[in-house]
C-alpha cells in the first residue's frame, strides 16, 4: 500500500456521484425502461454507501441492509417490468409522457 | 338535623325541575300546587332548623361533597346553618311559599303558568344556596343563580314590544308618571342582568383578593385570619365585596335596574325585588361582618351611601303614579336603612330590619298584585280609587303593611327602623340620623298617598271595562301569614337579639333613657304626621300636587327619576353604542375580518396557482421531488450548523 489509501469519504463521494448520475437519468429520460435503469443506479449508489459505512464502522447492519435493498430492487423490477409490458401492449409506447392521467 | 338541612335546600330544586318538565305545556294547576307544597316542606324544615339553632345555640355544618380540590386548594360544597343563615332561610322560605300560593291566583290566566313556577322555585333554590353556603365560592354561585332567575323572571313577558322613547313626561318609559316601568320587559331584564354583572366583577375581585391573601374561601378560616392582613388589603377586599353588594341591592349608582325590574310579574317583584334577592347585599355585609369590622372607614362609607339612597329613593316615590315603582322605591329606601345599620356596625339591626321589611314589603307587593289583577293590569294609581269597597281584604292588608312600612308604633317596621335611627344617633352620625328621620316622614307620606289613591276617593277607572273584584280567597289566605308577621315580627326583638348575637357583634345604641324616648317620640311624630298629611290632604282636595306644582322643575326632576336614566343613556349607553359600532365597522370588519379573509384568500390563491405543478408528467414530478430534497438538505445543513 504505497501512498494512496482509500478512505470512507472516497467511497461516499463515489456513491454520491453515481447517485447523481442516476438522478439525472431519472429526470432527463422519458423512456420508462431507462427510468428503471436510472432507479437501479441510484439504489446501487446507496448500496455502495451502506456497504462502505458498514465496513469502516465494523457494523454488519449496513451490509445486511444492502442485501435487503438488492432483493427488494429485484422484486420491484420484476413487478415494474410486468406493468411496463402491460402498458406497452395497451398503448404501444413506453414513453413517460404518455402517463399523464394524474394531471391536477 | 342534617336531613332537615338537605330538605330545606333541595325541595325547591325538585319542584323547579318537575315544573320544568311541563314548561312548554298549557297551564297545569298541579304544577303550581306541587311547587308551593315543596316550598312549604322547605319552610317546615327551615322552621325546624330555626327551633334547633334557637334552643341549642349550635350551628349545623355539613360538607356535602368536594368540589374543587387542586393541590392544597380545597373548595367544598359545604353548608352552614347558623343563627344568621337560619334567619334568612326562614324569611326566604316563608315569603316564597306565600308568593308561590299567591302566584297560583295571579298567574291563573297566563300561558306560561308552568314555566313561571319552574323559574320561581329555581330562584328559591339559588337563594338558599346563597344564604346557606359556608364559603364565598358557594355564595357566589347562589349570587349568580339568583341573578339568572331574576333575569328570567323580569323578562317573563319577553314578547312585549318596546315602548317608544318620548319627551312627554306621561308617556316616557323613563318617567314614573307613565304607565310603563321600562322600555320593555326584555330591556329591563337585560338592564338588571348587565348592571349586576358589572357589580359582580367587583365582588369577584374581592373574592379573588381573599383567596390570594389567605388561600381559602371558607368563612371560618377567612374571618379567623382577616386580622393578620394589612389594612390596605382589607380595605380593598371590603370595598370590592361592597361593590358586589351595591349591584345586588341596587344601591346608587346601580339603582336604576330595580325600578325598571317592575316590568316583571308582580309576585316576582314581591319575592325577588323586595323581600329576598335585593337583600342579599345586606346579607353579604352581615355575613362578612368580621371583614367590615376591621375597617370602619369602609363602614362609614356604606352608611353614608345607605342614607343617601334612602332619601334619594324616597323623594322619587313622592310624585310617582306608577304603583309598583312607588313600592320599588320604598324598597330601595329601606335597603338604604339596612346599609346604614350595617355600615355603623349594628349588624343584627340590619338583619332585623331585613327580616321585618321582607314581610311587610312582600305583602304590600302582593296586595298591589291583587289590585292590578282586579283592574286589568292598571298601574297608574290615579286611575284607580275607591277600591276599598270592592276589595276590602286587600285594602285592609295593604293598609296594615303600609303602616308597618311607615313605622307605625308596635308594628314590625317600627321596631327595626327605630333601632336604626337610634344607632345612627348614638354613633354621633347626626347627618345620617337627620336624613333617615326625614326619610321616615317621606316614607309615611308616599305609602299613604298610594293607599289613599288606590282605595279611597272617587272611582277613576273606566267602568265600562274594569269591574274590580276581590281576588280568590286562597290568595288572601296566603297573604294573611305575611300580614300577621308584618304586624308582629317586631315583637320578637329580644329573642332575635339573643339568638343572632351568638355570632354577630353585640350592639346596642348607647343612649340615655330620656334621649331614647325623645328620639322615639319625634320619629313616631314625623311618621304619624306623614300619614296624617297624606290622609287629610286627600280628604280635603282629592289629590296632592296642584297643576302649578306639576310644572315646577323639582316635580319634573323627581318624576324623571332625577334624570338619572337619561344621564345613563347619554353618558354610558350612547357612547358605548358608538364605540361598539366603531369597533364593529372599523376594527372588526376592516381589520380583523380583513386579516382572516386575507389568510384564507392567500391559501386559496396559492393552491389555485400551485396546481400548475401537477402537470401529470412523472419526470416533472421527480424534478419537484429533487428540488424538495435539495431544500430539505439545505435546511438540515443550515440548522445542523446552528446547533
Amino acid at each position: 500500500m504505497s501512498g494512496i489509501e482509500i478512505t470512507l469519504n472516497d467511497y461516499l463521494a463515489l456513491s454520491t456521484i453515481i447517485f447523481m448520475i442516476g438522478m439525472y437519468g431519472a429526470m432527463r429520460r422519458t423512456n420508462l425502461l431507462m427510468l428503471f435503469f436510472s432507479t437501479e443506479i441510484m439504489l446501487n449508489a446507496v448500496n455502495i454507501g451502506m456497504a462502505a459505512i458498514s465496513k469502516f464502522h465494523g457494523d454488519l447492519t449496513g451490509q445486511m441492509f444492502a442485501f435487503f435493498i438488492i432483493a427488494i430492487a429485484a422484486s420491484e423490477v420484476a413487478i415494474g417490468l410486468g406493468l411496463l409490458i402491460l402498458w406497452f401492449k395497451r398503448h404501444n409506447t413506453i414513453d413517460l409522457d404518455s402517463l399523464k392521467s394524474m394531471k391536477g | 338535623m342534617e336531613n332537615y338541612l338537605y330538605i330545606a335546600l333541595f325541595a325547591p330544586l325538585v319542584g323547579s325541575l318537575i315544573a320544568a318538565l311541563f314548561g312548554n305545556t298549557p297551564k297545569k294547576l298541579f304544577v303550581g300546587i306541587l311547587t308551593s307544597g315543596l316550598l312549604g316542606v322547605s319552610l317546615i324544615a327551615s322552621v325546624n332548623l330555626l327551633a334547633h339553632v334557637f334552643t341549642t345555640g349550635e350551628a349545623i355544618h355539613v360538607n356535602m361533597m368536594d368540589w374543587i380540590v387542586i393541590g392544597n386548594v380545597s373548595i367544598p360544597f359545604g353548608f352552614v346553618v347558623d343563627q344568621v343563615s337560619v334567619t334568612m332561610m326562614v324569611v326566604v322560605t316563608m315569603v316564597s311559599t306565600m308568593v308561590h300560593i299567591h302566584s297560583i291566583g295571579y298567574m291563573d290566566h297566563d300561558t306560561g303558568f308552568n314555566r313561571f313556577f319552574s323559574y320561581l322555585s329555581a330562584f328559591v333554590f339559588s337563594m338558599m344556596i346563597l344564604v346557606m353556603s359556608d364559603n364565598f365560592a358557594g355564595l357566589f354561585i347562589g349570587w349568580e343563580g339568583v341573578g339568572l332567575c331574576s333575569w328570567l323572571l323580569i323578562g317573563f313577558w319577553y314578547h312585549k314590544e318596546d315602548v317608544k322613547k318620548s319627551n312627554d313626561i306621561y308617556e316616557s318609559p323613563y318617567s314614573t308618571l307613565s304607565p310603563y316601568s321600562s322600555v320593555s320587559p326584555g330591556y329591563a331584564a337585560n338592564e338588571a342582568f348587565i348592571m349586576n354583572r358589572v357589580a359582580d366583577l367587583g365582588m369577584l375581585i374581592g373574592i379573588f383578593l381573599i383567596f390570594w391573601n389567605l388561600g381559602t374561601l371558607q368563612y371560618d378560616a377567612v374571618f379567623a385570619h382577616i386580622g393578620s392582613l394589612d389594612t390596605g388589603t382589607v380595605v380593598a377586599i371590603a370595598t370590592f365585596l361592597f361593590i358586589g353588594a351595591m349591584g345586588k341591592s341596587a344601591q346608587f349608582p346601580f339603582n336604576t335596574w330595580l325600578a325598571n325590574a317592575m316590568e316583571g310579574p308582580t309576585p316576582v317583584s314581591a319575592l325577588i325585588h323586595a323581600a329576598t334577592m335585593v337583600t342579599a347585599g345586606v346579607y353579604l355585609i352581615v355575613r362578612a361582618n368580621e371583614i367590615f369590622t376591621v375597617v370602619p372607614e369602609v363602614g362609614y362609607f356604606i352608611a353614608s351611601l345607605g342614607a343617601f339612597v334612602a332619601i334619594f329613593a324616597a323623594t322619587q316615590a313622592l310624585v310617582a303614579t306608577n304603583m309598583k315603582k312607588i313600592i320599588a322605591y320604598s324598597t330601595l329606601s329601606q335597603l338604604g336603612y339596612m346599609f346604614v345599620a350595617a355600615g355603623l356596625g349594628a349588624y343584627w339591626i340590619a338583619l332585623f330590619h331585613l327580616a321585618t321589611h321582607a314581610f311587610f314589603k312582600s305583602v304590600l307587593f302582593l296586595g298591589a298584585g291583587n289590585v292590578m289583577h282586579a283592574t286589568n293590569d292598571e298601574i297608574n294609581i290615579k286611575k284607580m280609587g275607591g277600591l276599598k269597597a270592592h276589595m276590602p281584604y286587600t285594602a285592609f292588608i295593604m293598609t296594615v303593611a303600609s303602616l308597618a312600612l311607615a313605622g307605625f308604633p308596635f308594628l314590625a317596621g317600627f321596631y327595626s327602623k327605630e333601632l336604626i335611627l337610634a344607632s345612627a344617633f348614638s354613633e354621633h352620625a347626626y347627618i345620617l340620623w337627620a336624613t333617615l328621620w326625614v326619610t321616615a316622614g317621606l316614607t309615611a307620606f308616599y305609602s299613604f298617598r298610594l293607599v289613599m289613591y288606590v282605595f279611597y276617593g272617587k272611582e277613576n277607572y273606566d267602568h265600562s271595562k274594569v269591574h274590580p273584584h276581590e281576588t280568590y280567597p286562597f290568595v288572601i289566605a296566603a297573604m294573611t301569614p305575611l300580614a300577621i308577621l308584618a304586624i308582629s315580627a317586631g315583637w320578637f326583638e329580644h329573642e332575635f337579639v339573643h339568638m343572632v348575637t351568638h355570632i354577630l357583634p353585640e350592639y346596642h345604641p348607647h343612649l340615655e333613657g330620656s334621649t331614647n324616648l325623645i328620639l322615639m317620640i319625634i320619629t313616631i311624630g314625623i311618621s304619624l304626621s306623614g300619614i296624617a298629611f297624606a290622609y287629610f290632604k286627600f280628604k280635603k282636595s282629592g289629590g296632592y300636587f296642584s297643576e302649578s306644582m306639576k310644572n315646577n322643575f323639582i316635580y319634573k326632576l323627581l318624576a324623571n327619576q332625577y334624570y338619572f336614566p337619561h344621564m345613563i343613556e347619554a353618558v354610558i349607553l350612547k357612547p358605548y353604542l358608538a364605540i361598539s359600532k366603531f369597533s364593529w365597522k372599523e376594527i372588526d370588519m376592516k381589520l380583523i375580518d380583513a386579516i382572516v379573509d386575507g389568510i384564507a384568500n392567500g391559501f386559496y390563491a396559492g393552491g389555485e396557482s400551485g396546481t400548475a405543478m401537477q402537470s401529470g408528467s412523472l419526470s416533472k414530478s421527480l424534478k419537484w421531488m429533487g428540488i424538495g430534497i435539495l431544500i430539505l438538505l439545505i435546511l438540515v445543513v443550515a440548522f445542523g450548523n446552528l446547533k
